[in-house]
């Protein structure tokens, strides 16, 4: 062998070996303090005529070394490094061309520079050697168009059935990289790829596998054309085993379900892939058994019994494998794996943490209510001695299991104050926390346990952000309770040792107390008097506020507890501004509070928001949808706010916000539409973003001409709009009660506009009229539908009305796939799927999608609709509607007719 | 047309440093396609892999956001194979072994920092021959390893041709031959 690189001594660069004498110790690279221009420059060598192949190998790897650690090439320089480096396809030396061919790739040529070389890696194309051959086949695969590759096709469709493995596999590759752009010409070489599909070679054999099924992803009887193909003649590669089984489990999730008793096409082969030699393909195939949609227990079983096997495996990647998978079939059929618990909890204590957890977390939803104490006492121990973050998903999973059996609040509770004494950092015990404070909001026994538990933690709690969240639930929640007097101690221990973000929580929630227990207001009054001397000013002034406040409630009656305004709603912006105008007009009259504008209370509600985001996180829901629906909660939580609307009964739903003004315009206006039962109340949200002028008594003129079944009820203004804060304002109309009245709103916002005047800051006296056209708000019949799952979807198509039943048939067009109509449709009609049934199986040329939902009047919904696509794409829909009557079901068509 | 997801992939390979520094490593999906969340990835990778107490020397697994992480640790260095979610994590580990043990093939069992960098070329062209663009090129590690020095280039037999006690003595006297120098 001519080459000498592999000689491990001879360091790359001998520049540097002085480098490394001098700093040994702690840099030995030999590509210590490598600069890119001086690498550049190094790489003129390869224009020069004696090239020295070994100084370029060096060469080259520098240039790589710079590529790998994140370092680029501008333009002119790559293309300078490539051209030099096209020379030295003249040196003979393999080492040095093979150390080409993969900086080729690296440095990326561009199209008119590819030219160059195509010349050079033909030849090599045809070169006796393999190794030339395969490398430049890659190397030209990856750069050349569509053109060149016309000029080529046909030494590449001869690579395929070569007799050397490497080329042969060379080819293939590239291949399924060329099907993205140049699928037509691929396709020309299927009998040259059926052909290598009975290669001997295993690796060539599982490329031309992959390539073919690639060739025929979309058609789907070519698909099991192959699949069956394949099974008769034996597949040797495991590789190639496991995309059978993956192909296998594709066409049985695209075949109909069988009527039950029978077996599944095809099931019989996963079957016996459970004993082939290759582990990796008896746990493709027990993966592809689990996976299988509405799998019966029968047929878990086999693929059960050999993850269970796989679980007291000595490697570690098939532990994990097996427990990934069995948690998997722990959340769909929790019955099938409750064989493995043992060997599961023997995993509890596995070195691989991630194991430890994924079994943990499947045994917390596979146990059964007897079981929870024992697994608790197993999981004390593991849980000292896991990272954070693996702790947080285990406290989930109690929370989750905490739902699932109420009755056992107690044994869990007691768990995770117990963990919660425990080291954690910050996210572990925010995690705790909030888990107990769903508990004790879905739990009502939970309650008082869970408050003593939160009082023991916050005697002991270094993060204030958790001590003030807890004080303030105390002050919340603990009046409430049948002994509040215990909860004191706790809170005034607060004021005695902690910082004073904390004392001033601490404070408020103490006043909290004296306000809603009178027998306690003595007491509370003599503790407060005690804050008076903090040494935070912060403190003192809650403490001075809350004593007066309480001292006045001593005359009045205790159930005017709302004369302590408790729940400081007004927001500090506002208060802030009003303020500032107060002291600049001299400060004369004592402050009224009243004239800050109450409007926009967000930040007690964003709180509530956020605790019922918490909790539905712990359903599982998208991040996203947990964002709008805290939003609308928040939303409905400023309609309540409004007395004038209390006269309308319940609020049946909130529909997201529309926004009614173009992107950075004057103003912003969003339009959020509440839905009562005989009514219907815009909502508008104003803001004003000039800041150079004020709006006064901003109005929302709504003109009902296309909306001839509402009437007009009240109009509420906004009283001025400031810039850059929030306001509302309101108009409310009447509908016929339970019909599914629909419109068109235009909308006008009428105002007195008042400039400012920059360098005083002063507001002219008069101001103007103006109008600010609004875009259309639109009531449609979807509006008017909550939705609403029902747990047993067939149960409840039964009991429903069947004279109810409305039928239609409906196209919808060229689709992109069954799942994009699914949501379209779904999306449209406002309803909640049901079982799942919104997930389209991929591939899957026809669906069924159960969908649920409520009408005002708590009227319920139901809907049943069949879609099909054909092979052009256009997607057909069969809508079945059940609900209270032929009506209304014929409502539910109209809206999918009208849209 | 996509590519057909029933083949299997390979997100990513790395080979880090005992401080998580990168010595050589390989992305196939644009969502490290930038130097600062290759190397926000790669911290990550490390710190949650280098405190395992796993037996060193074993090819140990992890899961977190979104990707499946099989890792050997040897001497000085960590091999990682990247993977998503729904990959066959054994199928990963193949390609891990095979990353693994071609490099100790092809570095002579000296699998460490300082000579990993003196060889860098091997290194990188193995890379090369195991994962071509996200998709498994060879795995077994004999074969990667004569690819990569271009075993029989020069002799103009191709490896297919030659009998099984061929490439053996070949492999045997190349061996011989490294050893002498």
């Amino acid at each position: 062998m001519a080459s000498t690189a592999q000689d491990p001594s001879a360091p790359l660069l001998r520049g540097d070996k002085k480098e490394e004498d001098r700093d040994e110790e702690t840099e030995f690279s030999p590509f210590f303090g490598i600069e890119k221009g001086l690498v550049l420059q190094e790489a003129r060598i390869f224009n020069s005529p004696q090239i020295d192949a070994r100084k370029c190998q060096q060469v080259i790897t520098k240039l790589l070394y710079l590529l790998c650690q994140g370092e680029t090439f501008s333009k002119k320089e790559a293309s300078e490094v490539f051209f030099s480096v096209t020379k030295l396809f003249q040196n003979k030396d393999s080492n040095l061309r093979r150390m080409v061919y993969l900086v080729i790739k690296d440095v990326c040529p561009s199209a008119d520079e590819v030219i160059i070389i195509t010349s050079s890696l033909m030849k090599d194309m045809n070169s006796k050697t393999d190794l030339y051959r395969a490398n430049a086949i890659r190397v030209l695969c990856s750069i050349l168009d569509s053109q060149l590759l016309g000029q080529i096709e046909r030494y590449l469709k001869q690579g395929i059935v070569d007799k050397s493995p490497v080329v042969s596999s060379a080819v293939l590759v590239s291949a399924v990289h060329l099907l993205e752009g140049n699928s037509e010409i691929v396709k020309r070489w299927t009998n040259e790829i059926q052909e290598a599909q009975h290669n001997v070679h295993s690796m060539v054999q599982f490329h031309a596998v992959a390539l073919l099924h690639a060739l025929r992803a979309n058609d789907r009887l070519a698909v099991s054309k192959l699949v069956s193909d394949l099974i008769k003649s034996s597949v040797r590669s495991p590789l190639a085993q496991c995309l059978l089984v993956r192909y296998v489990a594709q066409v049985i999730a695209e075949s109909t379900a069988a009527p039950t008793g029978e077996t599944r096409p095809f099931y019989d082969f996963l079957e016996s892939c459970l004993r082939h030699k290759a582990e990796m393909v008896i746990f493709e195939a027990a993966r592809a058994i689990c996976n299988m949609r509405n799998v019966t227990l029968r047929e878990l079983l086999p693929a059960v019994t050999v993850l269970q096997l796989f679980l007291s495996s000595s490697k570690p990647v098939l532990r994990f494998a097996a427990v990934r998978n069995i948690n998997k079939v722990a959340q769909t059929n929790p019955g099938a794996v409750v064989n493995c618990n043992l060997d599961m909890e023997a995993l509890i204590s596995d070195s691989n943490r991630s194991i430890a957890t994924l079994a943990i977390t499947t045994l917390l939803k596979t146990s059964t209510e007897s079981s929870v104490e024992r697994l608790l006492k197993q999981m004390t121990s593991f849980m000292s001695d896991i990272p954070d973050e693996f702790k947080i998903v285990v406290v989930e999973a109690i929370r989750t299991l905490c739902l699932k059996f109420p009755q056992k609040y107690r044994a869990l509770m007691n768990f995770l104050s117990n963990v919660l004494r425990e080291d954690g950092g910050f996210d572990f015990k925010k995690a705790i926390v909030d888990s107990v404070l769903i508990l004790i909001r879905e739990i009502p026994e939970a309650k008082e346990p869970g408050l003593a538990h939160l009082c023991e933690f916050i005697e002991d709690c270094e993060f204030t952000y958790l001590s003030t969240q807890i004080l303030h639930l105390l002050g919340l929640e603990g009046p409430k309770t049948k002994e509040p007097a215990k909860y004191i101690r706790y809170i005034y221990n607060r004021i005695i040792l902690e910082n004073a973000t904390v004392r001033a929580a601490a404070v408020s929630s103490l006043a909290k107390y004296g306000a809603l227990v009178p027998e306690l207001r003595p007491r509370i009054s003599i503790l407060l008097q005690r804050a008076l001397h903090d040494n935070d000013d912060e403190v003192r002034d809650r403490a001075t506020l809350y004593l007066r406040e309480l001292g006045g409630l001593n005359g009045s009656t205790p159930s005017q507890s709302d004369y302590i305004d408790l729940n400081w709603t007004l927001p500090n912006k506002n208060l802030e501004t009003c303020l500032r105008q107060y002291l600049e007009n001299g400060a004369t009259q004592p402050f009224d509070l009243a004239i800050v504008p109450a409007a926009a209370a967000e930040k007690p509600r964003a709180e509530t928001g956020k605790s019922k985001g918490a909790s539905a996180l712990a359903n599982g829901p998208a991040p996203a949808a947990v964002k709008q629906e805290a939003e609308v909660t928040n939303h409905a939580a400023q309609l309540q706010a409004m007395p004038q609307f209390a006269m309308y009964g319940d609020l049946f739903k909130t529909c997201a916000a529309q926004q009614l003004t173009e992107e950075e315009t004057e103003y912003s206006v969003l339009c959020i539409k509440h839905i009562f039962d005989g009514h219907v109340v815009f909502q508008f949200d104003c803001t004003n973003t000039v800041p150079e002028q004020v709006l006064e008594d901003v109005n929302v003129i709504v003109d009902l001409a296309e909306a001839e079944e509402f009437e007009e009820e009240t109009l509420i203004p906004l009283p001025r709009m400031a810039y850059g804060a929030v306001g509302q304002c309101w108009a409310a109309f009447s509908k016929p009660a339970g019909a599914l009245t629909t419109g068109r709103f235009v909308n006008t916002m009428r105002s007195r506009v008042k400039e400012i005047d920059p360098s005083t800051g002063e507001e002219e006296e008069e101001g103007y009229e103006d109008d600010y056209q609004l875009e259309d708000v639109e009531v449609a019949a979807a509006d008017y539908i909550k939705a609403e799952a029902v747990s047993n979807f067939r149960n409840a198509w039964e009991a429903a009305d069947a004279e109810s039943e409305m039928t239609d048939d409906y196209g919808l067009g060229v689709k992109d796939s069954l799942q994009d109509a699914v949501e379209a449709v779904t999306a449209i009609l406002g309803l909640k799927p049901c079982e799942g049934s919104d997930a389209v199986p991929p591939n899957a040329r026809s669906h069924t999608v159960l969908l649920s939902g409520l009408l005002p009047g708590n009227v319920q919904v139901l809907v049943r609709m069949m879609f099909g696509i054909d092979m052009s794409r256009n997607v057909a829909m069969k809508l079945v509607v059940r609900s209270d009557g032929p009506e209304t079901s014929e409502a539910i068509h109209q809206i999918i007719q009208n849209a | 047309m996509t590519v057909d997801p029933t083949i299997p992939r390979v997100s990513s390979m790395l080979l880090l440093d005992a401080d998580g520094k990168r010595i050589a490593v390989k992305y196939f999906t644009p969502e490290w396609s930038t130097v600062p969340a290759q190397s926000a990835f790669e911290k990550s990778v490390f710190a949650k892999t280098s405190r395992t107490t796993a037996a060193r020397g074993e090819v140990d697994i992890t899961l977190f956001d979104e990707v499946v992480v099989v890792f050997k640790f040897v001497g000085d260095l960590m091999f990682y194979i990247v993977g998503t979610q729904e990959e066959n994590e054994l199928i990963l580990s193949q390609v891990l072994t095979g990353f693994v043990e071609s490099i100790s093939l092809l570095l002579r069992g000296a699998v460490e920092k300082k000579t990993v960098l003196e060889n860098l070329d091997l290194v990188l062209l193995a890379m090369d021959e195991i994962i071509d663009g996200g998709l498994l090129l060879e795995t077994d590690a004999t074969t990667i390893a004569s690819r990569v020095t271009m075993r029989g280039a020069e002799e103009n037999i191709p490896i297919a041709e030659q009998t099984l006690s061929q490439a053996y003595a070949n492999v045997k006297e190349q061996i011989a031959r490294s050893l002498l120098k």
